[in-house]
């Protein structure tokens, strides 16, 4: 079985953001990039397939060289080869576009991307590289079993979980519960060791458009002070809720 | 041009997040000064529609169509709007509809704009604003395309009542194929999910336990809210993942969130940020969720919140 997982470079969970350039720019100064979320409770389900079913796992990512010590995380993390489509992408559908192409000449049977990025949160990629493929999909994927040529899927839908089954190959949008949080690899001096040799191809992109572009960023209105209630004055909050949010 | 909504439905019974679809819709279609079409799968009495402002039904009823499959309810909303020459797309931010929506924009060749929060700044180009940063900041977004997706974010724009004639047309089912199948459908039945909540009670570590959750749930049954956590309490199996709130769980957009012994980290505060109004209840004053909440109460989770179930108890019966 060969596995593709999709990744995106974004900024640490726990990041301050803040804009440049008039707004126009995300500030990098002092920022810690990482696998994002999503993508990275796929790639451990690919390293389990990988040491239970034998499967190869190549990692890609769309973008310029400061996403490659991310990619060299996740050859350390256990991935087999690792490329990079060199490209600053401007949207989710070039990205799809440009993993489409490179799809397109190694016949996976099962690709891997994050439900959605924790920087964009475009929930676009997986979707639109499954249409762009004409492969079968399941996103928000929190249960993955393959057996075979055949896939058992499940995802979380409002109010539950729906579990398909399908064919291969099969693109999926991946989210925690697909693996636990517990079941992250962190990466060992063995790994990082072999991470150094393992290959990291870089290939240029191909023709692609954007249907959609970012031209001003903002932050929230910064919040007023919190109205504190004595604990012994319920009938405050109450009477606050009801009147004046007027939410209950 | 047209607009056309996909409005979501279950067992028979429209969803709230179409009737806010529908107004939204009507903004715009008011706007451009065009028709506002929805689409609806199994739906036997969509009327209530037109209370909301649309003007034009199309209805798809066939037993292959009874549970939501992305693919096929994208060819059926894709002929749709090719052959009512739709420009512009409006879907919800359900899990359905943003499964459905990059599937969607590959075969119309469409823009798509995700969590999008208010109605377009322009129409020409298509200019709008959303969520992004895991709800720590806004963008603004050209869509220029001949036709375009705008992914609503629930509860942002709301339902507002506006009376329209309305025509509703069977459309014409295409064939299913391929080899996917929807095997099981587990639901909790009785339970108000987060999704469609308009109140939600979040519980965090402060409760010290899965064997205290009674209080979280007996303040959402008096609230008829839906019961949510924090990611360390979903971590360490208290509660379903299903639960967990926040930048890696589900995004919380609900009127009022209140939050029982959770410290507000920044990846919490993340995911329930589009709330509009926020109740911290912690006791300890340095949480940092007090400077992201609009009220708040200093004090022990298991004495106030009991009291508060109390008096909301004796409010509901006076």
């Amino acid at each position: 079985m060969k596995i593709l997982v999709c990744i995106s470079n974004v900024p640490d969970t726990t990041s301050k953001i803040n804009f440049i350039e008039g707004d126009k720019e995300f500030d990098r100064k002092g920022i810690q990039f990482i696998i994002n979320p999503n993508d990275e409770f796929g790639l451990t389900r690919a390293i389990w397939f990988q040491q239970k079913q034998g499967a190869n796992v190549t990692v890609v990512s769309v973008g310029n060289a400061s996403c490659e010590p991310t990619l060299r995380k996740c050859l350390a993390i256990g991935a087999d080869r690792a490329f990079r489509v060199d490209l600053e992408p401007s949207d989710g559908f070039q990205v799809a576009q440009q993993l489409q192409a490179h799809c397109q000449n190694e016949n996976y049977n099962l690709i891997i991307a994050g439900r959605e990025s924790i920087d964009y949160n475009g929930s676009m990629v997986p979707g639109m590289l499954s249409a762009l493929l004409g492969l079968n999909f399941v996103t928000n994927c929190v249960a993955l079993e393959i057996t075979e040529n055949k896939a058992q899927a499940s995802r979380e839908i409002d109010g539950g979980i729906e579990t398909i089954s399908c064919g291969l190959p099969l693109v999926i949008g991946a989210q925690k519960g697909l693996v636990e949080e517990k079941d992250l690899i962190i990466p060992n001096m063995r790994g990082i060791m072999q991470a150094r040799q393992k290959p990291l191809k870089v290939i240029p992109p191909t023709t692609s458009e954007t249907r959609s572009e970012v031209i001003h960023y903002e932050k929230p209105a910064p919040r007023g002070e919190v109205k504190l209630v004595e604990a012994n004055n319920l009938d405050q909050l109450i009477d606050l809720l009801q009147n004046e949010a007027k939410v209950i | 041009m047209a607009v056309l909504i996909y409005a979501e439905s279950e067992k028979n019974l429209l969803k709230k997040s179409a009737f806010e679809l529908a107004s939204y819709g009507r903004a715009i279609a008011d706007k451009k000064e065009c028709d506002l079409i929805a689409v609806v799968f199994n739906l036997k009495d969509p009327s209530t529609l037109s209370e909301y402002g649309v003007n034009e039904v199309i209805s798809f009823e066939d037993p292959t169509l009874s549970a939501f499959k992305a693919h096929e309810y994208g060819v059926h909303l894709t002929s749709t709007a090719q052959e009512m020459d739709v420009d512009l797309v409006v879907l919800s931010s359900s899990a359905d509809a943003k499964y459905l929506a990059p599937i969607l924009s590959v075969s119309l060749m469409a823009g798509y704009a995700s969590n999008v929060v208010a109605l377009p700044e322009s129409y020409a180009p298509l200019t709008v604003n959303r969520t992004c940063y895991s709800n720590k900041a806004f963008n603004t977004t050209i869509l220029n395309n001949e036709i375009n997706i705008i992914g609503l974010s629930n509860n942002t724009f709301g339902a507002h009542k506006k009376s329209t004639p309305l025509n509703v047309k069977s459309g014409e089912i295409s064939p299913s194929s391929g080899s996917f199948k929807i095997e099981k459908v587990e639901k909790v039945t009785g339970k108000v999910t987060i999704a469609d909540a308009d109140i939600v009670i979040s519980g965090g570590r402060g409760l010290k336990g899965p064997e205290n959750w009674h209080l979280i749930e007996d303040l959402a049954d008096v609230l008829g809210a839906a019961t949510a956590c924090s990611k360390p309490v979903s971590d360490m199996g208290w509660r379903p993942h299903s639960e967990h709130v926040g930048q890696t769980g589900k995004p919380v957009a609900t009127n009022l969130y209140i939050a029982v012994g959770v410290s507000g980290a920044i990846q919490h505060l993340a995911g329930i940020n589009a709330s509009k109004v926020k109740v911290v209840i912690n006791n300890d004053p340095e949480a940092p969720f007090f400077k992201a909440a609009d009220y708040g109460i200093v004090g022990d989770a298991f004495e106030v919140v009991p009291a508060l179930i109390e008096k909301l108890k004796d409010l509901q019966n006076s």
